[in-house]
């Protein structure tokens, strides 16, 4: 591995507050990403703190979910897509053509916004991971896993008795707790979700946001949301994104009560988007 | 503007009743031309299924059946013998050759079964089964002509006609007219006569078989009318065999049951003894060669297509040629098998292998096009999800996109089979059209298969082969609804829901 890359810091003395009380997990500058000929994200250059919830907002097709697909690398499975400028987790350029990509997503682990657990059994959709990354050593391990990501999850009362059902067969919140569940299994630092609760009814919602606060403990969670309640519910940091720009972040409490910006102020009001 | 509406209403439900009836109707006239096809099928097949035979008193002489190679009696000769016993009046050689003819040329066959499954038969005299012949069998399934037998309720008088051949057949009293008709025959005891010419009070008749007699009279119920539905001239079988095989079916020894060699059989010139498992082994052997072939190659070609290749000019046109192979018209596959298999490889003609080898070109796009198909119709998410739990591509695609398209992919592959199952015009050009009376015993060995086999009787004159040909298409539509079948619970079966 190359040496690690740091950037001149972003961050003012005074905020965000939250990049001062906690280490930066994530950098990115000058980030271009291209869809044939769309221009999708111009120039964009963010810190995200580690042990934090850090929210996305910003009206469609501003850019939020290719950045967050950026972080993994998810869009090089999209043949027309470019993405340019660094993004370094850790002090590790993820450009790297050392870096194993599969690694990489391995550490960056995903939730998508619709629940897609693999049309196989509960047990086997946590499994899965560890398994094809060597996780365990023998089946007692692998149960130990299962059972410890399902409990962070918060899914495992309810599936405990039923852990080689379907996992399609679970209601939608729990299908997306279940994937929550399959994303932590395989030990990642970083778990970017892709608004996770826009399928889900209110008190699903209410679930996973509450797990979402509690994971915040041991993970850096990025989080795009259309809901700007939900952003300012469990965020620390959010970063408003307007046409492919980042166009403020900052603290969360800050930003949803005096924003800098005009166009953050509108958006937030509901005047637009 | 409220009556304009109204007006666009009514219009719409008319133009819906319209539809409606049109898809109604276009579905009526399909099931209809299905049902017809069917029931003409299976009626003319079903009376392939069943053979009659005659039973017939056997003597197992020990002096022309060696106990220690029983195999190698003439039985066909002792079957023969057997039956001309069943009729000591027939005489002369004409009259004992139409009575042959009344047996199947393997006669005999039932009779060394018999024999070689149980050598302690041999020096006693047994009932064994003798296959009758086709012209025969069709009499006796009522294929030929109806036949009623009436009472002689009068007196006749038969005196041979001087100096020329045939009999006069007079009444009890003279000029009263016979209550017979032309083409009826009169049946008693020690033969039969046909009524050639009927006049007022007298009738001229012809024997038939050898008949040497002087002059007799017939008591009443002493004699028969028999009347036939069809002319002699218009039908295969003689008035004379007709009225044999009445007396045999009269004495209880004409016994009708399922032909089991016709699954058990090779081919063969005689309908009777004519079989499809030559036919149904070289179909299964053909098509396993074509499914071991192209089952991979397609599903690796539809894997790499759709999940690993690079979307650019050239695979853009390996694309296109693949659904341009689809639509290639089989026979051109027949002459690329000519050319390449037979003549640049030098491989057997008439074989199976290479018949497997032409149908796996044949059904090779109908696979890659189904099985991409059934790729692309995973859903991308699944995809994302083993990807964001850091799997690679190709740990993605063999965990979990291809397990999920497989039941498609074999759909697609059953449907593909079921063609190559019922293909005929590219096994013309690669010599699997042939008369080949033995059951291939491997991939190599000359074979025919189900298609051909109905082509080729099809084009037999033997009534009897039609009634095989409609009966090798039933068990080629069995065979190809199973297939079909088994798609359909696949699909059923592992249907996923995401």
């Amino acid at each position: 591995m190359n040496a690690p890359v740091t950037f001149q810091t972003l961050i003012t003395p005074e905020k965000p507050r939250i990049m001062g009380e906690r280490p930066t997990k994530i950098s990115a500058r000058h980030v271009d990403v291209h869809y044939g000929e769309k221009h999708a994200i111009k120039d964009l250059s963010i810190d995200i703190p580690d042990r934090a919830v850090s929210a996305f907002i910003g009206p469609s097709g501003c850019g939020k979910s290719t950045f967050l697909r950026a972080i993994n690398r998810m869009n090089d499975t999209i043949p027309t897509c470019r993405v340019g400028g660094d993004i370094v987790i850790d002090g590790q350029d993820i450009h790297d053509p050392k870096l194993d990509v599969v690694q990489l997503r391995a550490r960056v682990g995903m939730v998508f916004q619709k629940p897609n657990p693999f049309p196989k059994s509960i047990y086997e959709n946590v499994a899965y991971g560890p398994r094809i990354h060597g996780l365990s050593k023998n089946k007692a391990e692998l149960d130990a896993i299962v059972e410890t990501s399902l409990r962070k999850a918060g899914l495992w009362e309810e599936v405990k008795d039923r852990l080689n059902h379907p996992g399609t067969g679970l209601s939608g919140g729990q299908q997306q707790r279940l994937c929550i569940a399959r994303a932590i299994a395989v030990n990642p630092e970083v778990i970017l979700m892709d608004e996770p609760c826009s399928a889900l009814d209110p008190i699903a919602t209410a679930r996973i946001e509450e797990l979402i606060d509690e994971l915040r403990q041991n993970y850096c969670i990025v989080i795009v949301t259309h809901s700007m309640q939900q952003a300012a519910r469990v965020s620390q940091l959010t970063a408003f994104f307007h046409l492919g720009t980042l166009v403020e972040y900052g603290d969360t409490d800050e930003m949803f009560t005096a924003p800098q910006e005009k166009r953050t102020q509108d958006y937030i009001t509901g005047r637009f988007g | 503007m409220t009556e304009l509406r109204r007006d666009f209403i009514a219009r719409r439900y008319a133009a819906e009743r319209r539809f409606r009836f049109y898809g109604a109707a276009a579905l009526t006239l399909t099931a209809v031309f299905l049902a017809i096809l069917l029931v003409d099928t299976v009626w003319k097949g079903l009376p392939a299924f069943t053979e009659h035979r005659v039973l017939l008193d056997v003597t197992l002489d020990a002096n022309a059946i060696d106990a220690v190679k029983p195999e190698a009696a003439d039985y066909d000769t002792l079957v023969k013998e057997a039956f001309r016993a069943e009729f000591p009046a027939v005489k002369g050689r004409a009259d004992k050759k139409a009575l042959n003819a009344l047996l199947s040329s393997g006669a005999g066959d039932d009779l060394r079964k018999l024999v070689i499954a149980n050598p302690a038969l041999i020096g006693q005299t047994v009932k064994a089964p003798a296959l009758l012949s086709d012209d025969s069998d069709l009499y006796l399934k009522g294929f030929q002509t109806d036949v009623s037998f009436a009472p002689g309720t009068a007196l006749l008088r038969v005196a041979p006609l001087e100096g020329e051949e045939g009999f006069l057949l007079t009444g009890d009293v003279a000029e009263q007219p016979l209550a017979l008709s032309e083409g009826q025959a009169v049946r008693f005891e020690g033969g039969a006569l046909r009524i050639v010419k009927l006049e007022s009070g007298h009738a001229v008749a012809e024997a038939l078989g050898k008949l040497e007699t002087g002059e007799f009279t017939l008591e009443p119920g002493q004699w028969d009318i028999v009347t036939f539905s069809v002319p002699e001239q218009d039908r295969r079988i003689k008035d004379q065999q007709v009225l044999w095989l009445e007396k045999l079916k009269a004495e209880g020894r004409v016994e009708n049951g399922i032909a089991w060699r016709f699954f058990t059989d090779g081919d063969s010139r005689e309908p009777e003894l004519a079989g499809i498992r030559g036919a149904l082994i070289g179909s299964l052997l053909t098509v396993a060669v074509a499914l071991v072939l192209a089952l991979p190659l397609g599903i690796a070609a539809a894997l790499y297509l759709e999940q690993f290749a690079p979307k650019n000019r050239w695979t853009d046109l390996i694309e296109v040629n693949i659904n341009n192979l689809a639509a290639v018209p089989s026979i051109i596959f027949g002459l690329l098998g000519l050319a390449v298999f037979l003549g640049f490889f030098g491989l057997p003609r008439s074989a199976p292998l290479v018949g497997g080898l032409v149908l796996a070109l044949l059904v090779l796009p109908t696979i890659i096009i189904a099985s991409r198909a059934a790729l692309k119709a995973v859903p991308p998410s699944i995809t994302e999800a083993a990807l964001g739990v850091g799997a690679s591509h190709q740990q993605a695609v063999f965990h979990h996109v291809l397990p999920l398209a497989l039941p498609g992919i074999m759909t697609g592959t059953i449907l593909g089979l079921a063609r190559a199952f019922g293909e005929t015009a590219p096994l013309l050009m690669i010599g699997m059209i042939a008369f080949i009376a033995d059951v291939p015993e491997g991939f190599t060995s000359a074979a025919t298969v189900l298609p051909v086999q109905v082509f080729l009787w099809s084009d037999l004159p033997e009534l009897a082969f039609q009634s095989r040909t409609a009966a090798a298409i039933i068990v080629l539509l069995v065979v190809l609804f199973a297939l079909n079948a088994a798609a359909v619970y696949l699909r059923k079966r592992f249907e996923r829901r995401w």
